[in-house]
């Protein structure tokens, strides 16, 4: 409860209980400054003192002189998604977290439309993910641990092997994913709860749903996930306007990436990329 | 339940004369700080324990927030005047006798010896489950209780309520409105006037304060032009008990005529909203119409389109629906409506 208690405010409800009531917004602060600090330390290392990129493996000249010279990395349908969630999301970030340091402006509102745009476009992603795109490639398998393994062994100086080209997503963007799926889920979960205490379109307001206290931890834990965001958003940003990634944040607009760049970063066994004859429709299924 | 104690909790007092004093005070304690004019609305706060501040900065000692001035073409009150004086003052009731009868109808003369024009017009909600100290929205909390299906709720907001419902008791505030007022302040980017309007703001934006003041921030006078000086006033305040109480609900209207026909026109309501609310679509839908109860019937129903009652307070539609007739129409040809 120690921790509990200093990362949250609380207050006496008019039964004389003591229940949680929202997250301490001094924790704002503390997610913005430790997103910063990430990226000054990623961005040092990256600059002075990481090693040359090396990989496992060689992809065969005949392989790669039948990929196309553009590699289909993200449908449409994909990318589409990628930019409303994006947008809802800063819109959630800045309409809950701009009043809370001072620019006062009507948010709720806003907020709760943004909410429910990423709610749908999450609902989305899931069948979409599920049903059209490969559903466990954005998911750690024991290759990515075998070679994580390897690398934090080279990176302590140890011996080890190199790891292999990455598949479809590196581990580093898995590992994101779950974050984002953890931190994200848990605010809509909470969230579309959290309507039933403001007047909108979708439910009668019912401030009676749960008892003081389950109300007051729901709160927390959307407080806390919304912060969460915040560094994690930071981080997300960063990483996609590093020049090493620019390919991959092109691929998310353009939908494709240079065979170059493919070849050089990714394994063709892990991450099979077949040409599309005309006519098929293979692009969602392979991205 | 808070009960009233009747020691004061401990707190610095501070008790600047100036109003560099006051305000350098203000900046240094911030949040820590609570301001008291006339100290009506803070005891009741202090001694509920609800609001625990660090340090009271007594104004008291100001004499330049004192007394009533001309200033332009207009006059500018000192926000520590008050509420007798205003009344009282020559110029207020022969040019300005809006705010004049709207200041003699809030609450006593007792309280209107020692309340502050200042005090009035930032004085804080009066929903009893706010002041009651329960952790509801206005005080930080998460959930509003006036707005439950078991809420007592007979007083609170008809319109532009969001999440909190609770509305601006002040009695001064609209007729400030129509009289087109200014507020001056001082804040940490030195001295600021804004619109009568524009110095209170409803839940949407804040939902912890009914004005714009923030923690360093002192409102210092109030400036009325000229402009409506001597012009067609009215003001209605209604109550349950008439000897002294807050507002149901009141309204200000200044409008210039020309036979009978309205020419210019301020109108402004409080007790329907957590801001008073300056009716402009009205105003704009009776330019040039006559001042007749034909054109307050429609204006009556202009100004409460949009108006969602809670459980307990549908009355106000109807009484707002009246109170803009009676405002615009006149009293004597207007008759009440359900």
């Amino acid at each position: 409860m120690g921790i509990l208690k200093r990362i949250t405010e609380w207050a006496m409800s008019p039964w004389g209980q003591s229940v949680p009531i929202h997250v301490a917004w001094f924790l704002i602060w503390v997610a913005g400054i430790a997103g910063l600090l990430f990226l000054i330390v990623h961005a040092i290392y990256v600059r002075y003192f990481a090693p040359a990129e090396e990989f496992a493996g060689s992809v065969s000249p005949a392989l790669a002189a039948e990929l196309p010279r553009q590699i289909p990395r993200h449908s449409l349908a994909a990318r589409l998604f990628h930019w409303i969630m994006a947008a809802s999301m800063f819109t959630l970030l800045f309409t809950a977290f701009l009043p809370k340091v001072g620019v006062q402006f009507n948010w709720v509102t806003y907020h709760w439309i943004a909410g429910s745009v990423l709610t749908v476009s999450i609902v989305f992603h899931v069948i979409h993910a599920s049903f059209w795109l490969d559903f466990w490639a954005i998911w750690p398998d024991r290759a990515d641990m075998v070679d994580a393994w390897r690398r934090v062994r080279r990176f302590m100086g140890r011996p080890a092997p190199p790891p292999r080209k990455f598949a479809k997503y590196p581990l580093e963007n898995k590992l994101y994913h779950g974050a984002i799926v953890a931190t994200g889920l848990s605010a809509i979960g909470t969230g579309v709860f959290m309507m039933s205490r403001v007047h909108t379109v979708f439910f009668p307001r019912n401030p009676y749903l749960f008892s003081d206290m389950t109300w007051g931890l729901m709160y927390v834990l959307h407080g806390l996930a919304g912060i969460g965001l915040i560094a994690l958003v930071m981080v997300h940003v960063y990483f996609a306007v590093r020049p090493e990634k620019l390919d991959i944040t092109k691929s998310m607009v353009f939908g494709t990436m240079r065979r170059e760049f493919y070849l050089k970063h990714y394994d063709p066994q892990r991450w099979a990329v077949e040409v599309s004859q005309p006519g098929s429709n293979r692009t969602d299924r392979e991205a | 339940m808070s009960v009233i104690r009747d020691v004061m909790p401990a707190f610095d007092l501070v008790q600047p004369r100036s109003v560099n004093d006051a305000q350098r005070l203000l900046q240094q304690y911030g949040e820590d700080a609570w301001i008291m004019a006339g100290g009506l609305d803070s005891f009741d706060w202090l001694k509920d324990r609800i609001k625990r501040p660090k340090v009271l900065v007594d104004l008291s000692g100001i004499e330049e927030l004192r007394g009533i001035r001309p200033a332009g073409d207009g006059v500018e009150i000192g926000a520590l005047t008050t509420l007798t004086e205003i009344v009282k003052h020559p110029v207020i009731r022969e040019k300005y006798g809006l705010l004049a009868e709207a200041a003699e109808l809030i609450a006593s003369p007792q309280i209107r010896n020692q309340g502050t024009i200042g005090g009035n017009v930032s004085q804080d909600a009066r929903c009893w489950y706010y002041r009651a100290g329960w952790p509801c929205y206005r005080a930080g909390g998460n959930i509003c209780y006036a707005d439950t299906p078991e809420g007592r709720n007979r007083e609170h907001a008809i319109l532009h309520a969001e999440r909190c419902v609770a509305v601006n008791p002040s009695d001064s505030a609209p007729a400030l409105i129509a009289l087109d007022a200014r507020f001056v302040m001082r804040t940490s980017k030195g001295e600021q006037v804004v619109d009568a309007e524009d110095y209170f703001i409803g839940p949407e934006i804040d939902i912890t304060r009914l004005h714009i003041l923030k923690p360093g921030d002192l409102l210092t006078a109030i400036r009325i032009p000229s402009t409506w000086a001597g012009a067609r006033f009215y003001f209605e305040k209604v109550r349950d008990r008439n000897v002294w109480d807050f507002a149901l609900m009141n309204v200000a209207s200044a409008m210039q005529v020309s036979g009978n026909t309205i020419q210019r026109i301020r109108l402004a309501v409080n007790g329907a909203a957590a801001r008073p609310l300056r009716l402009k679509g009205v105003e704009d839908a009776v330019l040039g119409k006559s001042a007749t109860p034909a054109t307050g019937e429609m204006a009556g129903k202009l100004a409460v389109q949009g108006a969602i009652p809670l459980q307990f307070n549908a009355y106000k539609i109807p009484l707002m629906r009246n109170l803009v007739k009676r405002a615009i129409g006149g009293v004597e040809e207007a008759t009440w409506a359900f």
